[in-house]
């Protein structure tokens, strides 16, 4: 069999890229809520408890804030842990350790120690779990200078760039989303690493460029294929990392296209889909854009557990489809 | 030799230190706490002079706090520090001079100019830093703590913080979690009576915070913090603790600070007889001479010889601080992340 085709689901992947991370560096370990006999509340961690032992898959007490200090102080001394948030939105209880210490530490102590945690969030809507389980908070980290933040949006990343992360000298965060747990697609065997801090150029096209990141990669791919029917050509950048971000792939790609497009899960103002309008105006892409930039985002509400508001919150593919047909015919 | 066996015998009924450590030990001791007195008597000074700006939160009166509880650690032992942690910095083998650049924002100093006084820190004397967030130090000197078991390396950490951290959630969060892993760290609370203006009868539901300890099963221990040596031997006993594999131990240092919270005090929550008090009748430094003078460990003379060669370390610190170059505005940049090739 052609390992290369081999399929995995995302959970699957990033499992895979921890297991082999413990293997190859004995001071890789893990430690979250519930990661251990229960396998993750995602089932991400599944039995590794049961091939690494409990000294290095460690089920912490739900101490959000002590749990990733303990990660931080680890990591500074030599270590290198994998602390996973059981919900992405209980990197509130903790934000005290990842923005005043973890990005910090590096700076503040003139370069005398590096902070090499990996902390994993669960992140992003869909299931049915309203409002406090359920936001996308990427922008919030990605906000924070001495912060690295990605989100892979397929299994292959996710294996590829959580091994970077394990890799990477400073603290990198992790937004995977949960509705991309399932979803299955090519990894390949054994050890590869995929860059953090490069975007990738997911469909190529000449009318429009979008700028998706995570479950709205496919959505964003779905969208293109329903468009390019109608004549529409979409290029879809995957943004993959948003600190720090990959300008020239986008600034390239609008040159090329004159259309702009951002479409993210979270709340749509003072996010991503800002950051890479406004870098697109400071560049030289502004003067080869042909239209007004479009950002499609999250309502600016809480995540409603009816799921039919849920889904109305964020972004859904007609509504891309929609708004690509408006942009490149110019209705505004 | 008979010596050294009349020296034991003439120490029995002394107090710890002077049973456990030798003459020398001891006047390094006095030597230390007057290097931290005098720096921050220097620091206080080249504040008021404009040549260091910001804040700083001096530890004057606390320093047999500081040095008892670093007298039983060694050099691979680790700390974490508070706000008020240049005494800290200094116990645990920091040079002055490069406090003080640090202070003057200059290369020369151990963060390079871009800690300052809150973030004070020598790593390679184990010092994980000084803290601008209350109780930030203390998840993290329990994760040293957890390196140090799974790397099996020995260590122990020590994590200091002050009597307002004992009301954060970190410090529950991070004593409980130690105590859950039995971890080799020491949680030292120096209770100065004020968090900030708020004193600990106003803000903690207990009367000793060294109470606390019993929610998380581990020994609490109230010292003295001002007699060195009661501060070194609950430290010693807790440093034992801890490497024997037998987990945490929170000890309580009851001090006082002689200055207020920080530069913008203007000491209206505390009378001047109680700080006039602590200064005349309760100084640490003071009173950890008075013992060395009376058991004969040193005479006026070594003592005053003492206060020479420290004034003379903390002129050449400052000096040193002076002369030494700003880092570039260009360089503003560096340390946000590991350079790498």
């Amino acid at each position: 069999m052609d390992a290369m085709v081999r399929e995995l689901s995302y959970a699957q992947a990033i499992q895979e890229a921890m297991a082999i991370a413990m293997d190859m560096d004995e001071r890789v370990f893990l430690m979250g809520e519930d990661i251990g006999v229960y396998g993750g509340a995602f089932q991400v961690t599944g039995d590794l408890v049961e091939r690494f032992g409990t000294e290095r898959v460690i089920d912490t007490p739900i101490s959000e804030l002590g749990g990733a200090g303990v990660a931080v102080g680890a990591a500074v001394t030599g270590m290198r842990p994998i602390f996973e948030f059981q919900f992405s939105d209980f990197a509130t209880l903790a934000m005290e350790q990842i923005v005043n210490q973890a990005a910090k530490m590096r700076f503040m102590l003139g370069g005398e120690v590096s902070v090499p945690v990996v902390m994993r969030f669960p992140a992003g809507s869909g299931t049915g779990a309203a409002a406090q389980h359920s936001q996308s908070l990427e922008a919030w980290l990605g906000h924070v200078p001495g912060l690295k933040v990605i989100q892979p949006a397929t299994p292959y990343d996710a294996k590829g760039m959580l091994l970077a992360a394990v890799a990477d000298p400073d603290p990198v965060m992790i937004f995977e989303h949960k509705l991309l747990y399932k979803a299955k697609g090519p990894v390949p065997e054994g050890y590869y690493t995929v860059p953090i801090g490069k975007a990738d150029i997911r469909r190529e096209g000449r009318d429009l460029t979008i700028v998706a990141t995570s479950i709205m990669v496919q959505k964003a791919l779905d969208a293109a294929a329903v468009l390019e029917a109608e004549g529409i050509d979409v290029e879809v950048v995957d943004l993959r990392t948003i600190r720090p971000m990959d300008k020239q792939t986008v600034i390239d790609s609008v040159k090329k296209t004159s259309r702009l497009m951002c479409v993210y899960e979270a709340v749509k103002t003072l996010g991503i889909g800002a950051e890479v309008s406004a870098m697109i105006a400071e560049s030289e892409a502004f003067d080869y854009l042909d239209a007004p930039i479009v950002r499609l985002g999250g309502a600016e509400t809480p995540i409603p557990y009816n799921p039919e508001l849920e889904k109305a919150t964020v972004p859904q593919v007609p509504d891309i489809i929609t708004a690509a047909r408006d942009l490149v015919k110019g209705v505004r | 030799m008979a010596t050294a066996k009349a020296v034991a015998d003439s120490r029995a009924n002394l107090p710890f230190v002077y049973r456990q450590y030798s003459a020398e030990q001891l006047k390094q001791v006095l030597y230390k706490m007057y290097l931290i007195r005098r720096f921050e008597e220097g620091a206080e000074e080249s504040y008021t002079r404009g040549l260091i700006h910001g804040t700083m939160h001096l530890s004057i009166g606390q320093e047999a706090s500081a040095m008892g509880i670093c007298m039983p650690l060694g050099e691979d032992d680790q700390i974490t520090s508070t706000h008020r942690g240049h005494g800290h910095c200094i116990a645990k083998g920091a040079e002055v001079k490069r406090m003080f650049a640090e202070f003057f924002g200059k290369t020369t100093g151990y963060c390079k100019g871009r800690g300052g006084s809150m973030h004070i820190a020598d790593v390679a004397k184990g010092n994980l830093g000084a803290n601008g967030i209350v109780g930030g130090g203390i998840p993290i000197a329990v994760g040293a703590a957890l390196s140090s078991k799974m790397m099996k390396t020995g260590k122990v950490v020590v994590s200091f913080f002050g009597d307002g951290a004992n009301n954060e959630g970190a410090f529950h969060e991070a004593l409980n979690m130690a105590a859950v892993w039995k971890l080799p760290v020491i949680f030292v609370c120096e209770n100065n009576g004020y968090g900030m203006s708020t004193s600990t009868d106003r803000s903690t539901a207990v009367k000793n915070i060294a109470e606390r300890a019993a929610a998380y099963s581990m020994p609490g221990v109230i010292v003295n913090g001002n007699i060195f040596s009661e501060v070194a031997e609950a430290s010693y006993k807790a440093v034992e603790r801890a490497r024997a594999g037998e987990g945490p131990t929170l000890i309580e240092s009851k001090t006082y600070r002689h200055r207020g919270h920080s530069k913008s005090d203007r000491n209206r929550y505390r009378t001047k007889e109680e700080i006039e008090d602590w200064m005349s009748n309760r100084d640490p430094i003071t009173l950890f001479e008075n013992e060395l003078r009376e058991f004969g460990f040193i005479d006026d003379k070594g003592i005053e010889a003492i206060r020479e060669t420290v004034a003379q370390e903390i002129a050449d610190g400052i000096e040193f601080a002076k002369a030494s170059p700003s880092p570039d505005i260009s360089e503003t940049g560096n340390y946000v992340y590991t350079e790498q090739a």
